[in-house]
């Protein structure tokens, strides 16, 4: 019936319209939240930034050279694959763009016959690879959102021991690099052992990182022109380095990701909301004119009534005659 | 008198920057401290509370959970992986700190507990330490 199909319209309308509503929280909430994540990125930056410096001149000192940090053996036996996404979903392809990655680095890892461990940060992580029987020696949750030192270091301590004792040749990341609001991209490179700095060709295919990780050529050139004194000496230094050193890239890992994630959060919601504001306005178009279509019809339903009764008694015809006649005109 | 230029970062923030006479701190090694020109030294920091000398003889402390200082150029940078100002230090948060580091009890057979509880004992001396409660904090120091 007529009247019917106008109720189901009205109800859609309104569970359109709460939809609506929640989405519009979630994007004003992200978007609240980029700008916070921003700012923690900016804080961490000259940290690790100098550290990324240090450690790059201590690469070139005679006893850093052996050192573990820099290490790269022969044949990859066992790989270490950090995967950071979010806790999540309804960030578009924020999570699965980042997943995609992590998988395509594994097959590349699996096809020179390495073993990979994943450590997974963010539920969806690893959720994706457990349903996938690909167990994460790790997940890290609740981190995602909002990191810290604490969070950085948590997941550096998951595989810095098997590193050091030799147990793991190599340990990679896969995050998505917050480049700037309207550009976020996902990385996929390797953490240790570090590309020496000398190589600078090959340290460019690490792929794009924050500014100083590899430091520029100027800056390396500067730090190289420096004679040292070390206490203790440089290899000590660098054992001692090496977590602090890692905890500060996955610091900015970290927060890259967590700013990335806000921003794809906030854009999937306002595509949501403006696509729930665009139903509502259809469904109110088609609402509105099932109901003109039922006023119509009832209408006609009088008229075809009053008619009929006309053929039957005069006096009534002549009373209905005025009913009748604006619709008519 | 010369100064030097001072710069104390941690992950989360830079906690100081500017000109100072001279900056005290310790290294793995012991007690340092940095005139300007100091000859170009990249160390590993102890726990331990940094001052830094202005000027004008105003002091600036600061607790510095381990990390490392690099000079050259007459510049010393700081790198602390964790750190804070004593004015923003909270007395009696730290001295709960202290006692709750205190009162954990590692287990003996696990080296590397028993290394992190003597750790957060020492780090919480060292707060309390900067904050301006010396006694306890020197206290901490000759162990």
């Amino acid at each position: 019936m007529a009247g019917g199909q106008e109720r189901v319209l009205r109800r859609r309308i309104r569970s359109i319209q709460s939809t609506k509503k929640i989405t519009r929280a979630m994007e004003l909430i992200a978007a609240s939240r980029i700008v916070r994540a921003q700012q923690a990125i900016a804080a961490a930056r000259p940290y690790v930034e100098k550290m990324a410096e240090i450690v790059g001149h201590l690469a070139d000192t005679p006893d850093g050279r052996d050192h573990p940090l820099f290490r790269r053996p022969e044949t990859l036996r066992r790989a270490a694959l950090i995967v950071v996404a979010g806790d999540r979903g309804l960030s578009g392809a924020y999570n699965s763009s980042v997943l995609r990655a992590a998988e395509r680095r594994i097959r590349e890892l699996e096809g020179v016959g390495a073993e990979v461990a994943v450590v997974a940060v963010g539920r969806k992580v690893g959720n994706y690879f457990r349903y996938r029987h690909r167990d994460p020696v790790a997940v890290f949750t609740g981190i995602a959102d909002r990191p810290g030192p604490e969070d950085a270091k948590a997941v550096v301590e998951a595989v810095i021991g098997a590193y050091t004792s030799g147990e793991l040749d190599e340990i990679d990341l896969v995050y998505t690099n917050f480049e700037s609001i309207g550009r976020q991209r996902v990385l996929s490179r390797s953490l240790v052992p570090i590309e020496r700095a000398g190589a600078a060709g090959a340290s460019g295919g690490a792929g794009p990182r924050e500014p100083g990780a590899e430091p520029g050529p100027g800056a390396d050139a500067a730090t190289r022109s420096v004679d040292y004194e070390y206490e203790p000496g440089p290899a000590e230094l660098l054992d001692y380095l090496l977590p602090n050193w890692l905890q500060g890239e996955m610091l900015a890992a970290l927060l890259s990701a967590s700013a990335s994630e806000h921003v794809a959060r906030q854009r999937a919601m306002k595509a949501a909301t403006d696509n729930a504001e665009e139903l509502i306005t259809n469904l109110t178009r088609v609402m509105n004119r099932a109901r003109q279509d039922a006023i119509t019809t009832e209408i006609m339903e009088i008229v075809g009534g009053a008619e009929a009764l006309r053929e039957g008694t005069d006096e009534s015809a002549v009373h209905l005659e005025s009913y009748e006649d604006p619709d008519a005109a | 008198m010369a100064t030097t230029e001072v710069e104390v970062v941690s992950p989360t923030k830079v906690l100081f920057e500017g000109g100072a006479e001279m900056v005290v701190t310790r290294s793995v090694d012991g007690e340092i401290a940095f005139l300007a020109d100091h000859v170009a030294l990249l160390a590993a920091l102890d726990i331990c509370v940094t001052r830094i000398v202005a000027p004008g003889g105003a002091e600036t402390r600061i607790a510095i959970a381990g990390g490392l200082v690099e000079v050259r150029d007459n510049k010393v940078s700081i790198l602390a992986a964790d750190a804070a100002l004593a004015d923003d230090i909270d007395l009696d948060a730290a001295r709960a700190e202290l006692q709750e580091a205190e009162q954990r009890q590692p287990d003996p057979s696990d080296p590397a507990a028993v290394a992190a509880a003597a750790t957060a004992i020492r780090r919480a001396q060292v707060r309390l330490e900067a904050a301006g409660s010396g006694g306890s904090g020197a206290g901490g120091s000759a162990h």
